[in-house]
C-alpha cells in the first residue's frame, strides 16, 4: 500500500504545494489502490482512470509554470454517482439511467474541475439515494472496509466505503434523511449535511426537493471542511442556494479549544433502541469532551419523536412527483410492453416497471397515496406541521446550547441481510437521529466517536441553520480530544490495511 | 390504524396505475401489506398538530429568488436528442398518445 493513500486531503495539498510528489502521483497511488480492492469493498459505479489522470496532468503542469492554482488542487476525489457529469454515464444507481450520458454539468462537478480536483470515479449508492444500507443499488454490493460482512450504510455508501478503504481521500455525497452522516457513522468517517442550500443542488439528481443537501466527505473534520469550501455558495442555477458568505471552516476545524463550548444532549435520542456499545461510546466522548472544557448539559425536543413519520410521509410524496419524470420518454430506458397495446402510456408503466428497484416503488406508491384527495390533509398536510414543531423545538434548544449532540445511529454497521433489511420499518428506524435535521434543514455532522465491537460508532453534532461553522468548532477540538484520549478509529484499520 | 383503514391489493393497484407502474398480483399484495404497516405506524401524525401549528414546506424560507431576465446558454436540439430512445426530425419519436389512430 503507497504511503501517499494514507494521507489526509490537507497532508496530500501541502505535500503538492510543496513539490513533494505530484497530483500524477497521487492520483495513480489511489487508481492503483481502487483497481487493487474493488472486488473486495465494491465503492465504484465507474472509475474514470483517464479524466482523473487528464487533470492531474494538467494541474502538475499549470503548478510548475508558477500558475495560481486552488489549494486543493491535485487532490483526488470521489463522486456519488448522483452527481450529474457531463460526458461521463450517470446511473443514480438505477436501471433506469443504466445508459445515460448527461449532456449537462452540475454545478458540484463544475466547482471540483475548476479547482483542480481530479475526479476518480461515480461511487455507489441505493437507487435514487433511496436506502440506508446501499443494498438497493441496481450495480451490485459495497462492503464496509472494516468488516466485508457488514453494510457501509447508505445511500452515500459507496462514497464511505472509498474513504475507509483509503481509495479516495475525499468525496461528495447526498444527504436527504441521513445518507451521509450515517454511512460515515459505519465506516469510521466524517461526513456533513450542511444547511439546507449551503451547496448548490443543480445536476444532482432530485430524490425529495425540500430535504435534499449535498455533502462533503472526508477521513477527518478539517478536510471535511475544506471540501465543504470548495463546494458552498449562491448559484444562480438553483434558487434554493443560499447567498451566505462562505469562509473560516477550515479554520474552525484546526482550532483546539472546546472551552466554554456548551453541548446540549437530545434527551429523545439516547434512551431505548440504541445499541449498548453505541450509548458506551457516546458517553465516554461526552466524558471527553466534558474534560476538554465543554459544558454538557440535556435538551429536550419532544417533537423529534414524530420526526420519523413525518419524514415518511414528506419524503416519499416528494420521491413520486420528483421521479414522475422517468417515463421513457425524452432519456433512460423505455422498455415495451411483453403484450397488449403499444401506447405512450403502457410503454411508460412498462419501462418504469423494469426500471425501478423494489424500495423505489414502495417509496413512489407510498407517497401517491399520501398526495391522493382525501389523505393529504391528513398525511402530508399533518406531516408539515410537525416539520414546523420540530423547528420550534431546535429553535428553543439552540437558545440554550452552542450545538445538539447524539449518537449519529441507534446500532453500528448491520450484517448483510440482517432480520431489519427485510422489514421496511425497522430499517426506517435507522434513521431516527439524523432526520430531525433534514426536516429543519439545520446543518449536521457526524464524526467517528470509538469502536463498539469492533466496528465504528459515530458522534452527531447539529447546528443552528446557516451557522454551519459551528459544527467545525466543535468538531474539530472534539476529534483532537478524542485522539489524545486515545479513541483511535481509522488509523486502526489503517494499520490492519497497510499489512494486509 | 382499524382493519378498515388496512390498505388492500385493489388500493394499490389504482395507485399503481396513477403512477404508470405496471404490477403483478404478487407485488401488488406484497406492497399492500408494507403500506399497511408503514401507514399504521406513521398514521399518529395527525394527532399532534392542531390548526394553530402552520405547516413548513421549506426549511429555509427565501423569497422572490429572481435572476435577470436575459436569455442564457441551452442545450442545442442535438444534444438534447441523444440520450433519447428515439428520435426523428430533430424531435423525441414517442408511441401512440391518443386513443385513436
Amino acid at each position: 500500500m503507497s504511503e501517499l493513500i494514507n494521507r489526509s486531503a490537507l497532508e496530500l495539498a501541502a505535500g503538492l504545494k510543496a513539490g513533494e510528489f505530484s497530483s500524477v502521483e497521487v492520483t495513480q497511488a489511489h487508481l492503483d489502490r481502487i483497481h487493487a480492492t474493488e472486488a473486495d469493498f465494491g465503492s465504484f459505479i465507474t472509475v474514470t482512470d483517464d479524466l482523473a489522470l487528464e487533470t492531474a496532468k494538467a494541474v502538475d503542469a499549470e503548478r510548475s509554470a508558477g500558475g495560481d492554482v486552488h489549494a486543493l488542487a491535485g487532490v483526488p476525489v470521489a463522486l456519488k454517482d448522483l452527481v450529474v457529469t457531463e460526458g461521463v454515464r450517470t446511473t443514480a444507481g438505477s436501471k433506469m439511467l443504466e445508459n445515460w450520458v448527461p449532456p449537462y454539468e452540475s454545478t458540484v462537478h463544475n466547482k471540483v474541475k475548476a479547482a483542480g480536483l481530479p475526479v476518480l470515479g461515480k461511487t455507489n449508492l441505493d437507487e435514487f439515494a433511496m436506502g440506508s444500507t446501499t443494498e438497493h443499488s441496481a450495480f451490485g454490493t459495497t462492503r464496509n472496509p472494516w468488516n466485508l460482512e457488514h453494510v457501509p450504510g447508505g445511500s452515500s455508501g459507496g462514497a464511505a466505503a472509498a474513504l475507509a478503504g483509503f481509495q479516495a481521500p475525499l468525496s461528495v455525497g447526498t444527504d436527504t434523511g441521513g445518507s451521509v452522516r450515517q454511512p460515515a457513522a459505519f465506516t469510521g468517517t466524517v461526513g456533513v449535511k450542511p444547511t439546507y442550500g449551503s451547496i448548490s443542488r443543480f445536476g444532482i439528481i432530485a430524490m425529495a426537493s425540500s430535504l435534499d443537501q449535498v455533502g462533503p466527505m472526508g477521513r477527518n473534520v478539517a478536510d471535511a471542511a475544506a471540501l465543504h469550501e470548495l463546494l458552498a455558495g449562491h448559484d444562480p442555477l438553483d434558487s434554493t442556494s443560499l447567498p451566505d458568505p462562505v469562509a473560516g471552516f477550515v479554520s474552525a476545524a484546526q482550532t483546539s479549544d472546546l472551552g466554554g463550548k456548551k453541548l446540549g444532549v437530545i434527551k429523545q435520542l439516547r434512551g431505548e433502541g440504541y445499541q449498548d456499545g453505541v450509548r458506551d461510546a457516546f458517553s465516554a466522548a461526552l466524558d471527553v469532551a466534558a474534560a476538554a472544557g465543554a459544558e454538557i448539559v440535556e435538551v429536550d425536543c419532544p417533537s423529534i419523536s414524530y420526526a420519523l413519520d413525518a419524514y415518511y410521509l414528506i419524503m416519499p410524496s416528494e420521491v413520486s412527483s420528483n421521479l414522475a419524470r422517468y417515463d421513457g420518454m425524452r432519456y433512460g430506458l423505455r422498455v415495451e410492453p411483453e403484450s397488449g397495446p403499444v401506447t405512450a402510456e403502457t410503454v411508460m408503466a412498462a419501462t418504469r416497471a423494469a426500471g425501478f428497484g423494489n424500495e423505489v416503488k414502495r417509496r413512489i406508491i407510498l407517497g401517491t397515496y399520501a398526495l391522493s384527495a382525501g389523505y393529504y390533509d391528513a398525511y402530508y398536510g399533518s406531516a408539515q406541521k410537525i416539520r414546523t414543531l420540530v423547528q420550534n423545538d431546535f429553535a428553543k434548544a439552540f437558545a440554550s446550547c452552542d450545538v445538539l449532540v447524539s449518537p449519529t445511529a441507534p446500532t453500528t454497521a448491520l450484517k448483510f441481510g440482517a432480520e431489519a433489511a427485510s422489514d421496511p420499518m425497522a430499517l426506517y428506524l435507522g434513521d431516527v437521529a439524523t432526520i430531525p435535521a433534514n426536516l429543519a434543514g439545520i446543518p449536521g455532522l457526524s464524526l467517528p466517536a470509538g469502536l463498539a465491537d469492533g466496528l465504528p460508532v459515530g458522534f452527531q453534532i447539529l447546528a443552528p441553520a446557516r451557522e454551519d461553522v459551528k459544527l467545525y468548532e466543535v468538531a474539530g477540538p472534539l476529534e483532537a480530544a478524542l485522539e489524545a484520549s486515545g479513541t483511535r478509529v481509522l488509523d486502526t484499520l489503517a494499520e490492519g490495511l497497510t499489512t494486509k | 390504524m382499524t382493519e378498515s383503514s388496512a390498505i388492500t391489493p385493489e388500493q394499490v393497484e389504482h395507485l399503481a396505475s396513477l403512477s404508470r407502474i405496471a404490477m403483478g398480483e404478487d407485488e401488488l399484495k406484497s406492497l399492500a401489506g408494507d403500506l399497511s404497516t408503514i401507514l399504521s405506524n406513521v398514521a399518529r401524525v395527525n394527532e399532534v398538530a392542531g390548526d394553530d401549528v402552520p405547516a413548513t414546506s421549506h426549511p429555509i424560507a427565501l423569497s422572490n429568488v429572481l435572476r435577470p431576465d436575459v436569455v442564457g446558454e441551452t442545450l442545442t436540439s442535438e444534444q438534447a436528442l441523444a440520450s433519447a430512445p428515439a428520435s426523428a426530425d430533430d424531435k423525441f419519436l414517442v408511441p401512440q398518445i391518443l386513443g385513436e389512430e
